[in-house]
């Protein structure tokens, strides 16, 4: 019986040689979800979308595809998944529609399949352009049209937005939206940047060193952010130095503001009454909750 | 078996477009066009030849400008050409993450190669046999139709397209290795000019190099003089062209079913 994840690895390790890439790495990918697979350059994402490939050979038992072992069911786990790994691989002298036939007809799928992702995609106009001449952004395009083209259950997209326009960068957001929400597909999704797939991700892994740091929804790791008071006056040394003697927890400052843990609204009250006592003038106190993109930092750069 | 054939027609469909494609096309057109019209030019001087002897003349001055050099020259440069395509567009990594067997792939790309040499062949022999009517159209006094060569065109061809498959087996295991133009394309070179010089040497163990095969059959075909019963398809150097590819395929298989897509 399969089980609710799309993919699943298991304490999964690989080498290049002497070097280690991917350390005892445990993803869970739950069906139907948007997984986002975050991580700075060179952190092993490619590498893991590579070996759930099977492109890169895994240890026995290690990962799974919709809970079948992929070394030993390696066409059947391929016929449900998609993908797009770095730049698209595209054969430059053939048209973008003859990339899309060429695939059509390894696959065995009708051709006339072709335009319908072509005009999904946005190249429709471009359908008997080479694809050598294609910009970075049309060459996107055609990688995820021809990922697309045989409606897989399972897509991996590599840094799909790499080379695209804020335009296309949208619309590649409100398609993996739309093929998880009307077609029930499961999208694992890579990136260097938070930013990019926060608004899509339902799920997040965050990966560096080859070592899985933080796993779970997006709510779980915004959770993980921890409420601070930042505070504006027109004195900051003094500022910093009067709050140091009453005691209170300074996160960080610098010249333009002061971050202090957050405990209540009473304490804010306190603390503004504190600081306006001793003379200064207070421009601004709010409560602020560390944005993501500075939590995914703060996460890959403990290990 | 189906993918296979998918893959097989996948290679048609991908290098139809391609100069490895109508150099195995246009290769025999251009040469049998060219030959033809020096026989046509130097009609009187042939005329008194008999229609055998003929046909012998003709055929081998196509065998021995294409034997000697150009059908090795040939299968390397279509070689890389084939695996080229996947190394200039990065495609290896999506060929193998389909769900098609790895064989199928492999196997398909190498026996496209090897349906190129044979397209080659065959047109040659086809046009070798219009254009020799060609000939005679133009000039009435050689008479080419009082024999027919077909036999003797087969088994020439026939053999010729045996005694490449060792070196394309071993051309295919040098691109698959090499993401690179010059390695096999040079090492390749080099070896065709050793095979050349060793057959023509006849060095003791030229029977064991696969690059000296198409040259041993273009001596063994002059030496026949058309005599068709003289002509063996399968000798020693055809049957170790056929040894050494077959080697050379198992060989490139486990390479390709361990390659690392980096």
């Amino acid at each position: 019986m399969e089980n609710s994840y799309a993919i699943e690895t298991v304490g999964l390790t690989y080498n290049f040689g002497a070097q280690t890439v991917v350390k005892d790495l445990s993803l869970q990918v739950p069906k139907g979800s948007i997984y986002g697979f975050l991580g700075p350059n060179g952190a092993g994402k490619t590498t893991t979308i590579k070996i759930l490939l099977n492109l890169l050979k895994s240890p026995a038992d290690q990962v799974f595809i919709f809970g079948k072992e992929i070394n030993s069911n390696r066409i059947a786990s391929l016929k449900r998944m998609g993908a797009l790994v770095e730049q698209p691989a595209i054969y430059g002298h053939l048209t973008g529609k003859e990339n899309l036939v060429n695939r059509c007809l390894l696959l065995g799928i009708r051709k006339s399949k072709c335009d319908e992702m072509l005009e999904l995609v946005g190249l429709k106009d471009a359908a008997n352009k080479k694809a050598g001449k294609y910009s970075l952004g049309m060459k996107q395009r055609l990688g995820i049209a021809l990922a697309l083209v045989s409606d897989p259950e399972l897509l991996l997209l590599d840094e799909p937005t790499n080379g695209l326009d804020p335009n296309g960068i949208i619309e590649i957001r409100n398609l993996m939206i739309e093929l998880t929400a009307k077609h029930n597909k499961t999208i694992l999704v890579s990136s260097h940047l938070l930013a990019e797939i926060e608004r899509t991700a339902t799920h997040v892994g965050i990966i560096n060193k080859g070592e899985l740091l933080f796993q779970g929804t997006i709510s779980e790791l915004q959770d993980l952010s921890k409420v601070s008071v930042k505070i504006e006056t027109n004195d900051q040394a003094k500022a910093v130095q009067l709050l140091a003697s009453t005691g209170v927890e300074i996160v960080q400052h610098d010249e333009h503001s002061i971050a202090i843990a957050f405990k209540n609204r009473e304490d804010m009250g306190h603390i503004n009454t504190l600081l306006v006592q001793h003379g200064l003038t207070v421009y601004s106190l709010a409560k602020e909750r560390k944005d993501l993109e500075h939590l995914f930092l703060d996460i890959t750069s403990k290990n | 078996m189906r993918s296979f054939f998918v893959s097989l027609s996948s290679e048609f469909y991908k290098s139809r477009k391609t100069l490895a494609f109508w150099s195995a096309v246009l290769l025999p057109v251009l040469i049998c066009v060219l030959i033809s019209w020096g026989f046509v030019a130097k009609a009187d001087k042939l005329v008194n030849d008999p229609a055998p002897l003929l046909w012998f003349r003709y055929i081998s001055a196509i065998i021995g400008v294409m034997g000697v050099l150009l059908l090795p020259v040939l299968v390397i440069y279509n070689t890389y050409s084939i695996t080229n395509m996947e190394y200039k567009g990065d495609t290896w990594k999506s060929l193998f993450s389909l769900p098609l067997p790895k064989l199928s792939i492999y196997a398909s790309k190498y026996l496209y190669i090897v349906f190129l040499t044979l397209l080659t062949m065959a047109l040659f022999s086809l046009l070798i046999i219009a254009t020799g009517h060609g000939i005679e159209f133009l000039k009435p006094q050689l008479k080419f139709s009082a024999y027919n060569p077909n036999e003797l065109i087969f088994k020439f061809f026939t053999k010729l397209f045996l005694s490449s498959i060792g070196i394309i087996s071993i051309q295919f295991l040098m691109n698959l290795m090499w993401n690179d133009f010059l390695k096999p394309f040079g090492i390749g070179f080099v070896l065709t000019i050793l095979g050349i010089i060793t057959s023509q040497l006849k060095w003791d163990y030229v029977n064991f190099f696969p690059y000296a095969y198409p040259n041993l059959t273009v001596q063994n075909i002059m030496q026949s003089k058309g005599g068709i019963d003289k002509i063996a398809i399968f000798d020693q150097a055809i049957y170790n062209s056929l040894i050494c590819g077959v080697a050379v395929f198992i060989i490139g298989y486990f390479m390709v079913a361990r390659k690392t897509i980096k």
